[in-house]
């Protein structure tokens, strides 16, 4: 059952509230939590503190004092029975320059020798779908993007990485994210984008929010210079 | 706008940063809310120089810095016991003083607790990014210059109030916190309890966890009895929203309780730390003992009601600082 026929609560201690749309990865899903979110932040009841969409589920964070727990439930309860209430602006397309393999993506060998592939071909199935934006998270500004073509599908490394660079463009499994700081990470790191995912000052400060669709395109180290000026 | 240097730090102590109450609102942008990781301790020391209750404030830890004053200014120290000293002499926490320029504020050794707040009347003067002061340490942003403060950072105020315009105020005595060395915290089962066995929730209850010296701002890190989840459901869960005093379960049983910098993450939460305790997670320190008590929604509620009652009635007509 992908998508469940009412939300299901799960109370996350007595200031936040997840609230579970399926059980799945999957785009309607996803579309679903999208739209509970924006109905719910088109016009948020006062006590509201935040609001974390994510793959599945929402949570939203608020003040006890302020809000009562059902308070909350009826009117995700209101929106759900009135999707009308959120439509969503039609996606934005983003196209994002990859410099692949190299120092910039450490893994781009290894993944192909595991789907027995050359580099060149791992470039392209990864350049070829359109993948959605499931959620921002993880670090600021870090999207999970998917899915990722059987094709190239793989594992993370089994021992994370203390510092993986910002712009590092990386791959789990059918997931595919890019790393906004740097921080320590596990995923297959196959090329670098020299586009700023997070900008504190920015509005908003991540470059691409949920519901956003991605293309990857390769450039040189050369182009990824220019890029930069 | 006129601008006043009020303080030097000589040293910075072991990590010092200016944070506020956090940054809320931007999750959906993967930010995480940073703040106070001892909420009560900052407001206090707020209400205590006239401040506002979320006004930016210095927290220390350990080992607190040592700040020369540059100007005379009116300061209160909270939270855990690091044994603040005014030009080398000891004095009273939970109260404002009233500091001379060229005054030496620094700190001795860790009596108790394990974080120091530092409020002064006015305020620090630090640019909000996305709505707060604080410094977000793992991603480099906020507060001062994104990071945790060093040896010469100058640090000013916008409008000092160079005397507080009742006495010196202090703390209701009774409600000063006293930090033990063995915590119970008392938790809400969830979000995904569920997922564990009764018996692992049994053990969780009955657990006597140590704090381990790994953890940090992003996580308190325990060591003790090892929570297994139920065997025929996968290893990780899909990656949802966490907040401050989630209990997390990873894959080798060992919970960590989830601090202010991390926003989602994909390992079951058997637990979440109730609001009225989470100014406790910021004093509990490595090698102390921890254990879980379970409550109702309601008794969570009356707990944080008590903890609010407190912040509210101690400070008797706050008069702002304009």
């Amino acid at each position: 059952m992908p998508l469940y026929d009412a939300p299901k609560f799960r109370i996350m201690g007595d200031r936040s509230l997840l609230v579970e749309l399926g059980d799945e990865i999957s785009s309607a899903i996803n579309q679903s939590v999208q739209e509970l979110f924006a109905g719910i932040d088109s016009n948020p009841s006062k006590g509201i503190l935040d609001l974390v969409p994510s793959y599945r589920s929402l949570l939203v964070i608020y003040d006890p004092l302020c809000i009562s727990l059902d308070e909350i439930k009826a009117g995700i309860i209101d929106i759900w029975k009135n999707p009308d209430q959120c439509r969503l602006p039609q996606p934005q397309t983003v196209k994002i320059p990859v410099v692949y393999g190299g120092e910039r993506g450490p893994d781009l060998q290894q993944v192909a020798l595991y789907h027995d592939l050359t580099p060149q071909e791992v470039i392209g199935f990864h350049t070829r779908p359109i993948y959605r934006v499931y959620m921002i998270g993880f670090t600021p500004g870090y999207p999970y993007l998917g899915e990722v073509m059987d094709a190239i599908a793989t594992p993370r490394h089994e021992t994370p990485r203390t510092l993986v660079p910002k712009g590092s463009v990386g791959i789990a499994q059918k997931q595919t994210g890019i790393y906004s700081v740097d921080s320590p990470g596990g995923w297959q790191i196959i090329g670098w984008t020299p586009v700023k995912l997070f900008d504190p000052d920015g509005q908003p400060p991540s470059h691409l929010v949920m519901g956003d669709r991605v293309q990857f395109y390769a450039i040189t180290e050369q182009e990824a210079a220019q890029w930069l000026n | 706008m006129a601008e006043l240097k009020i303080m030097e730090i000589l040293s910075p102590g072991i990590l010092t940063s200016i944070q506020d109450l956090g940054r809320y609102g931007y999750g959906r942008y993967g930010v995480a809310p940073s703040g106070a990781l001892d909420p009560f301790s900052l407001r206090i020391a707020n209400l205590l120089v006239g401040n506002r209750p979320d006004q930016a404030g210095l927290e220390t830890m350990l080992l607190g810095p040592a700040i020369r004053v540059l100007a005379d200014i009116v300061v209160a120290v909270t939270g855990g016991n690091l044994q603040p000293l005014l030009n080398k002499q000891p004095i009273e926490m939970w109260r404002s003083h009233n500091l001379k320029k060229d005054d030496i504020l620094s700190f001795g050794s860790m009596a108790s607790g394990l974080r120091a707040y530092v409020a002064v009347a006015g305020g620090i003067r630090i640019t909000p990014v996305m709505g707060s002061r604080s410094t977000n340490l793992p991603s480099g942003f906020g507060g001062f210059q994104g990071r945790a403060l060093e040896k010469n950072d100058i640090l000013t105020s916008a409008n000092p109030c160079r005397q507080l315009q009742t006495q010196t105020r202090v703390f209701n005595e009774a409600w000063i916190p006293h930090y033990p060395n063995r915590w119970s915290l008392r938790i809400l089962w969830g979000p995904q309890d569920d997922h564990f066995p009764d018996e692992s929730r049994a053990s969780f209850l009955n657990a006597a966890y140590k704090m381990s010296s790994d953890s940090d701002r992003t996580g308190i890190r325990l060591e003790g009895a090892i929570i297994r989840k139920k065997p025929d459901i996968q290893a990780s869960i899909i990656s949802e929203g966490v907040i401050t005093g989630s209990v997390q379960i990873p894959g080798d049983g060992k919970p960590i309780i989830i601090l202010g910098e991390t926003v989602t993450g994909g390992y079951r939460k058997i637990a979440t730390v109730i609001s009225a305790d989470l100014p406790l997670l910021g004093q509990i320190k490595p090698g102390d003992t921890v254990g879980f008590s379970a409550v109702s929604l309601d008794e969570a509620r009356r707990a944080l009601t008590a903890v609010e009652e407190k912040v509210h009635s101690s400070i008797h007509k706050p008069r702002l600082c304009r």
